[in-house]
């Protein structure tokens, strides 16, 4: 990575702390580590926990006689299956229809010239300081009453599938990719549409993951949206589910509602696991290029 | 007959566009330019830019869906700016961007400039993940689990607290707290996602500069402060704008884990806007409600961007 050439002096001369400060540094460090895993580790390890013991302090932060009867319960209770699946169904249309609306209007605003583009640009850009929250009211009314489709996965896609957010980071690297390619395309006689299809869509893959992990992280999260627009159980996505199976299970053992928590995040653990990369350099170009 | 009024039309729009000439180049772009513009754009003016004029256009109605909506010019916002209630929210809605966004910025910065001191790779792998994986869980699954450890009786904050000799805490139900517990658990939550983007800063440091202050004598407090922090403070800037935005729009947590009580102490400005549109069906008053929020979210970006002059260094 890009850290360990830029390091601020010798790292290697200080593989082993030293310095006092080092110390010091790597305790809060650590204790901060400490803290943002306990939440998770109490989880994974009280889902584990027979329903008799659930709300039982100390917890046994290391499950000795592990209990998965409470995985099996989190499938009685709520319509797991159809809540998971409705979730990806949801979330990977709308990064599929992401990458094409906005890898299509990236590569326009990068590299074709047509009347009115900087407007039209600028518009975009304005576009993104607009919060969800301030434009749901009249969304609804449209999903619910013009188009009738509140309650289906319609409601949770359709809206989502254009983003001015994707539109500016595929800009970015639609321009960094030379120029000099669509000449040579010309040249062996490819066409507008082959030099997009074939040259500069494959170029720009790291921006199109980024794009596809942070979308599919937004989206699978997303609790605010379903709230407003959904009613009937079998059609939740996971995230409705969770707080439902919570309501459920009010009096009952929070072990089966953390199990569901855990099931429901194990798709995320896995797209960060083959992502990192690409969501870690996403957020990173924030930074950098603030 | 047709097939030859129509031959020669198309022969004109062939030649219009033809290849081998650079105006037909040049036209065959524009033309695909605003086909590939047309599906993003098209969807931003139905879901983003119509909405956001419908939203200002509706706050100035009375209207419940089942009976035709009534123009009532301002009332809207007089009943607003005198609604208790709404003064409540934003209330608890700013001290939450305050408390949250400094514990943030300041844990995040001090994460991330630690975390790239570190020469030993996989230590430092170790925190990058450790600090960035609740950023993968919901918030709905945040507010669950979260609101589970902060229970008076059997949660396991108090019990730990207890062993210190800290009496119990009623972390969700006693008004003076609940904003605390909230503003905790957002922290928690957000914290991987700030300390990342201030570590994609502080690797991009030039190290020349931070060579030559440290030959001229500045080490620890005396670099961070004359030194890292101002060449820092582009990401700054752009982390306490990102996060700020963020909180002020803030639901989730809240909603779901004290549903704005004990009474109004935890209500957030969106919880009130989202129980009076699809509550109440009051989709006039929602309106003014988000109407108002939009300009706060806009008023204080505007603000930091014109104080940013005072302390943004570009170099």
């Amino acid at each position: 990575m890009a850290t360990h050439s830029s390091a601020w002096s010798n790292r290697l001369s200080r593989t082993i702390p030293r310095k006092p400060g080092d110390w010091v540094r790597l305790l809060f460090l650590f204790v901060i580590a400490v803290l943002t895993l306990m939440p998770l580790v109490w989880v994974v390890s009280t889902s584990l926990r027979q329903p008799i013991e659930s709300f039982s302090v100390p917890p046994e932060w290391i499950p000795v006689d592990m209990d998965f009867s409470n995985y099996n319960e989190v499938f009685e209770r709520i319509p797991f299956w159809s809540q998971m699946t409705n979730s990806f169904i949801i979330t990977i249309t709308v990064v599929a229809g992401q990458i094409v609306t906005a890898s299509l209007a990236g590569y326009a605003f990068a590299r074709l010239r047509f009347p009115g583009r900087n407007f039209l640009f600028w518009m975009v850009l304005a576009t993104m300081m607009i919060p969800g929250q301030a434009t749901i009211i009249p969304v609804f009314i449209l999903i619910s009453r013009g188009l009738g489709i509140n309650d289906t996965l319609w409601a949770l896609i359709i809206p989502s599938l254009s983003t001015a957010f994707g539109i500016f980071l595929l800009r970015q690297y639609f321009l960094q990719i030379p120029g000099d390619f669509e000449e040579a395309a010309m040249i062996d006689g490819a066409n507008q549409w082959q030099i997009f299809r074939q040259i500069y869509f494959p170029l720009a893959s790291p921006g199109l993951a980024i794009l596809a992990v942070l979308t599919f992280n937004a989206k699978w999260n997303d609790y605010f949206t379903p709230l407003v627009f959904m009613n009937t159980k079998d059609r939740f996505p996971i995230t409705l589910g969770i707080v439902d199976l919570k309501g459920y299970m009010a009096t009952g053992s929070i072990s089966v509602v953390l199990a569901g928590i855990v099931l429901s995040t194990i798709p995320v653990i896995i797209i960060y696991i083959f992502g990192q990369r690409y969501l870690i350099e996403g957020l990173m170009m924030g930074g950098i290029k603030g | 007959m047709v097939s030859q009024a129509i031959q020669p039309k198309r022969n004109r729009i062939t030649q219009w566009l033809a290849a081998d000439t650079m105006e037909g180049i040049r036209r065959q772009r524009a033309l695909l330019g605003y086909l590939f513009i047309a599906p993003s754009i098209i969807g931003l003016l139905i879901f983003i830019i119509g909405p956001m004029i419908a939203t200002f256009a509706l706050s100035f109605f009375k209207w419940n869906v089942f009976r035709p909506p009534e123009f009532i010019n301002f009332e809207n916002f007089t009943r607003l700016f005198s609604d208790p209630r709404v003064f409540t929210a934003f209330r608890n809605t700013f001290l939450l961007v305050i408390m949250t966004v400094v514990m943030l910025e300041i844990l995040a910065l001090a994460l991330a400039l630690s975390v790239h001191r570190l020469a030993s790779r996989p230590l430092s792998y170790f925190f990058r993940t450790s600090y960035f994986l609740p950023v993968l869980l919901s918030g709905a699954a945040v507010a669950v689990t979260l609101g589970y450890m902060f229970h008076r009786d059997f949660g396991v904050i108090n019990y730990y607290l207890g062993l210190l000799g800290i009496p119990k805490i009623s972390w969700l139900t006693d008004s003076n707290v609940v904003l605390w517990s909230v503003s905790l658990t957002t922290v928690w939550r957000n914290l991987g996602f700030t300390f990342i983007i201030y570590l994609g800063g502080v690797s991009s440091l030039p190290t020349e500069i931070l060579e030559a202050a440290q030959v001229d004598g500045a080490y620890g407090w005396r670099r961070l402060k004359s030194v890292v922090l101002p060449l820092l403070s582009p990401t700054i800037l752009f982390a306490t704008v990102t996060d700020i935005i963020k909180m002020l729009q803030f639901f989730d947590e809240p909603f779901i884990m004290t549903r704005g009580g004990p009474g109004d102490a935890s209500r957030t400005v969106v919880m009130l806007m989202y129980e009076n549109a699809f509550g109440n069906l009051a989709f006039g008053y929602g309106s003014a409600i988000a109407l108002i929020l939009f300009a706060v979210i806009l008023l204080v970006t505007g603000i930091q961007f014109a104080l940013s002059r005072r302390w943004v260094f570009y170099s």
